[in-house]
């Protein structure tokens, strides 16, 4: 009895927080989402489909898998940037590996809009990467870096990748390290260990890397608004624009119950993933 | 174990990667010309128009405003709930919900509470942003306590309850301080996260100027264009951050590599 009341003075505050602010406010807009939209702007309590349907039109549809790709590259390419840093990690003497970790956190504790700025700063007609481009004799002519995609994918890959780099680090680091030794002194040669041995252990914190740049890539609204081209380039400067320009807030709602829909069924896969690798950990 | 030539190539190349647009940013701000990426000479003249600059002034006020207060109510509220969570038994819906204001996409959050206030005609503010910065901010000192309380002996809190100590001596006088690194770890980064918050903040704060904060600021003035006070007051902003951020990583050395 006394547990139980300790319990809930302890949990009652936080999690009426959460509920009152996160939980209520999400559930008045997933309600939003199958109403009709008011003449000026407001909610008009009908309800309809229409929001969803609409979402399904070739134009939003097509901002929808735009997205998706940008988020998959940035996917990717954090993948591919983070795994050989934390594998290099892993590899640094014991002393300087915490250090090296805070190294490549630090800059993703700082001001997402500046982080997002630099690159403007870096990749414009101006920049040091055009200049350096002309200096070198590369190209005589500046390159057109910003305000597109690739602009959109650097920022993206550069501001996530961090967190990358951290979870497959985490993975790495609780691989048996014997089982390599013993790949290794059965003569398989370094890239078949890696394939063979140590990804299949570390895919777990790939997947956890992974949904977390996705997810935070296909719901972003500020490197798309800062560094892409055009007014409606992903999903989240879609939902922006209904919210703050259309004034259309229920189909807003119907696109962000489509952004959560997609991290609901990401998160559900990686823990899938991970509950399944962690069977398969106990059972060897 | 040694690291190849390429791996430790790989890591050089990818430390410049992260570093190099902010060190470039930095260098710019002493840039004596108004030029943004050409170097013309030292000079200060960027940061003292920042200083004299009122709007800038005003909105580094209200961002500290926000940043303590939404900072302490999420540590008090975060730390009750981290140690309440471990002390009892597991459960994945509540971790589901305590990880979920770290994942959930900024803008959803910001226009669920958007319409959340305005369907309680809730007048908009800096309160409304502190309200809704004590969201995300509570979980992540959940997260940090949490990481610090799984390593506690928790054996030590029967042993101090069979010595006759009452509830609220144990917490204070055996619980407490060995969560505390955790604790203030978990509000230095909230403070930090709250300083630099934006989207939530545009969203929530109302029409006018009267409640800007400074990553609003900041994004007026990026849109606008490229300046040299843009990359004086990046220079500073991002110095506190990575101070504030290394005295967390100090007061709790397992915070980030857990």
């Amino acid at each position: 009895m006394r547990n139980t009341l300790k319990s809930v003075i302890l949990l009652a505050p936080g999690l009426g927080w959460l509920a009152l602010f996160m939980v209520i406010p999400c559930a008045l807009i997933f309600t939003y989402a199958f109403f009709e939209r008011g003449v000026y702007g407001g909610i008009d309590y009908i309800f309809t489909f229409e929001n969803f349907q609409r979402a399904a039109d070739p134009l939003y549809l097509g901002i929808f898998l735009r997205s998706a790709k940008i988020a998959g590259l940035a996917t990717l390419f954090a993948i591919l940037l983070a795994y050989p840093a934390a594998y290099a990690i892993t590899r640094a003497p014991q002393r300087y590996q915490t250090a090296l970790l805070i190294f490549v956190i630090l800059p993703f504790w700082s001001n997402y809009l500046i982080r997002t700025y630099a690159w403007i700063v870096m990749l414009n007609r101006e920049g040091l990467i055009n200049q350096s481009l002309i200096g070198l004799g590369v190209t005589s002519e500046p390159l057109p870096l910003l305000y597109n995609n690739f602009a959109v994918i650097v920022g993206l890959v550069y501001n996530y990748t961090p967190f990358v780099v951290l979870a497959i680090y985490s993975s790495l680091n609780r691989i048996n390290r014997e089982t390599i030794e013993a790949s290794e002194d059965l003569g398989a040669p370094g890239f078949t260990t890696f394939r063979r041995v140590i990804l299949p252990q570390t895919i777990t914190g790939v997947a956890a890397g992974g949904v977390f740049v996705f997810v935070l890539s296909i719901g972003n609204f500020i490197t798309p608004d800062l560094l892409g081209g055009g007014r409606l380039q992903m999903v989240g400067n879609l939902i922006y624009d209904q919210f703050l320009s259309a004034r259309d807030w229920p189909f807003g709602a119907a696109l962000s119950m489509f952004l959560i829909a997609v991290m609901m069924a990401l998160l559900f896969t990686q823990a899938v993933l991970t509950n399944r690798a962690a069977g398969e950990g106990r059972a060897s | 174990m040694k690291m190849g030539a390429g791996l430790k190539l790989h890591l050089v190349l990818f430390y410049a990667f992260l570093y190099v647009p902010i060190l470039v940013l930095m260098a710019l701000s002493f840039n004596r010309a108004g030029l943004p990426t050409v170097w013309t000479g030292f000079s200060l003249e960027w940061y003292g128009k920042l200083f004299t600059a009122d709007p800038i002034i005003k909105a580094a006020r209200n961002t500290l405003i926000v940043a303590v207060i939404s900072t302490v109510l999420a540590t008090v509220i975060g730390t009750a709930l981290a140690v309440g969570v471990e002390t009892r038994r597991k459960s994945s819906a509540l971790d589901a919900v305590l990880f979920a204001p770290m994942i959930i996409p900024d803008i959803v959050l910001a226009i669920a509470l958007l319409s959340f206030y305005s369907f309680l005609n809730v007048t908009l503010g800096l309160h409304s942003i502190i309200l809704s910065h004590v969201v995300f901010n509570i979980a992540f000192v959940v997260a940090v306590v949490r990481t610090r309380m799984r390593n506690f002996d928790h054996s030590i809190l029967e042993a101090s309850a069979d010595l006759g100590a009452s509830e609220f001596t144990t917490f204070r006088r055996v619980l407490l301080p060995a969560i505390a690194p955790g604790v203030i770890a978990g509000a230095l980064l909230s403070f930090t996260l709250s300083v630099d918050e934006f989207i939530i903040a545009f969203f929530t704060a109302g029409p006018g100027s009267s409640s800007t904060t400074l990553p609003m600021q900041i994004y007026a003035m990026i849109r606008f264009g490229v300046t040299p006070e843009i990359n004086a007051m990046a220079t500073i902003v991002m110095l506190v951050s990575f101070t504030l951020v290394l005295v967390a990583q100090r007061a709790d050395k397992e915070v980030f590599t857990r």
